[in-house]
């Protein structure tokens, strides 16, 4: 029964991760993008599906990686996470200079790009606070890197659905739908607010 | 009881009457001081480049971009004023020399470019348009298409004289 489960479970994760992608990588739009557009497209595509994997890793959902072990690949994941971003970010600016400034400036007409420097603003804090960890208090460490962690889903969700790009959007409401209720099932079962709430009795 | 349900939605609609009213009411004066100026959009001029030729068409065609260009104050249309146009289009990027084109008004004030369809970019499907000629106040628009399977947009210039 363990077995099947962690088979099934496995199958789904691989699913929602590999679909979105492959959807993607045959999009029409492909075909009039340069090389480096559709590169920076498809590493947002692909830091998108890792914000699924990372609360299933920190929370030791996956099965063969319990806690322990599945916040070391969440590190590593983390990493790939801010990398793929990084990349999001030089390919489009690359593609479209302008447009990217107006967007790091909050000056866009689109609601989307201020999501994404949202996310991208709390992803680099989450990432920051994790390599600060050892420096930080249980306390500041799980109540900075939760916050950050709930703002960069949250925003990555909208800003990829309110896209219209070369995801499928079915595929792309699944995964952020998927994203979202992860993050928030993982935040919810390790009780990150206890922490916060003992300061003030 | 029934009569809480009527009540309701008589007050909705007595209250989004007056709203209306007093939005109407708001829009009446800015009309007697005249045609207000477009103003420049926001990213309009994001991949502008200075002095496109004009074209008799962008690329090989197949995506109609149509408008019209007055005056501000008595809204005249204004012939033989010259607006640039670009997109990401089937056939190149908006930095792309050959995605620019340039075309003028006719006697009605009306411009009109067979340009190749436009496709989404940086999230929306889009197309940029500019006035940046002489006598009139530079204007720069970025309208959106309400679906990329459109095959025309449309954009008005209400331009200040200088």
């Amino acid at each position: 029964m363990a077995r099947t489960r962690a088979i099934l479970i496995w199958a789904m994760l691989t699913a929602a991760v590999g679909v979105p992608l492959v959807v993607a990588a045959q999009s029409p739009l492909l075909a009039w993008r340069q090389p480096v557009y559709i590169a920076a497209g498809l590493s947002g595509v692909a830091a998108l599906a890792l914000l699924l994997v990372q609360p299933l890793l920190a929370g030791g959902y996956l099965p063969g990686l319990p806690p322990r072990r599945g916040r070391r690949v969440h590190r590593a994941v983390g990493v790939l996470l801010i990398g793929a971003v990084a990349l999001h970010i030089a390919g489009l600016w690359i593609t479209s200079p302008p447009d990217m400034i107006d967007a790091m400036t909050f000056a866009a007409p689109t609601a989307f790009s201020h999501l994404g420097v949202i996310a991208m603003w709390a992803l680099s804090t989450a990432g920051l606070l994790a390599l600060l960890r050892p420096r930080l208090s249980a306390r500041a460490w799980r109540a900075g890197h939760s916050t950050a962690v709930g703002i960069a889903v949250g925003a990555s969700a909208g800003h990829a659905l309110l896209i219209d790009g070369t995801m499928g959007p079915l595929s792309k409401a699944t995964l952020c739908l998927l994203a979202v209720a992860a993050t928030g099932r993982v935040l919810i079962g390790l009780r990150v607010w206890r922490l916060v709430q003992r300061r003030t009795p | 009881m029934l009569t809480a349900t009527p009540s309701r939605r008589l007050l909705l609609a007595a209250g989004s009457a007056a709203l209306a009213t007093g939005a109407a009411g708001l829009v009446v004066p800015a009309r007697a001081a005249g045609l207000p100026p477009t103003r420049s959009m926001r990213g309009g001029s994001n991949n502008y480049r200075p002095g496109a030729p004009i074209v008799s068409r962008i690329g090989s065609g197949g995506f109609l971009m149509t408008g019209t260009v007055r005056r501000a104050g008595d809204g005249a249309p204004l012939p033989g004023q010259r607006i640039q146009i670009w997109a990401h289009t089937t056939e190149g990027h908006e930095r792309d020399p050959h995605s620019h084109g340039a075309t003028l008004t006719d006697a009605n004030g009306v411009f009109r470019m067979e340009m190749p369809q436009i496709v989404p970019a940086f999230g929306q499907a889009h197309g940029h348009l500019a006035f940046d000629s002489e006598g009139f106040e530079t204007v720069f628009l970025r309208p959106v298409m309400s679906s990329p399977r459109d095959t025309r947009l449309s954009a008005d210039f209400v331009l200040q004289p200088v």
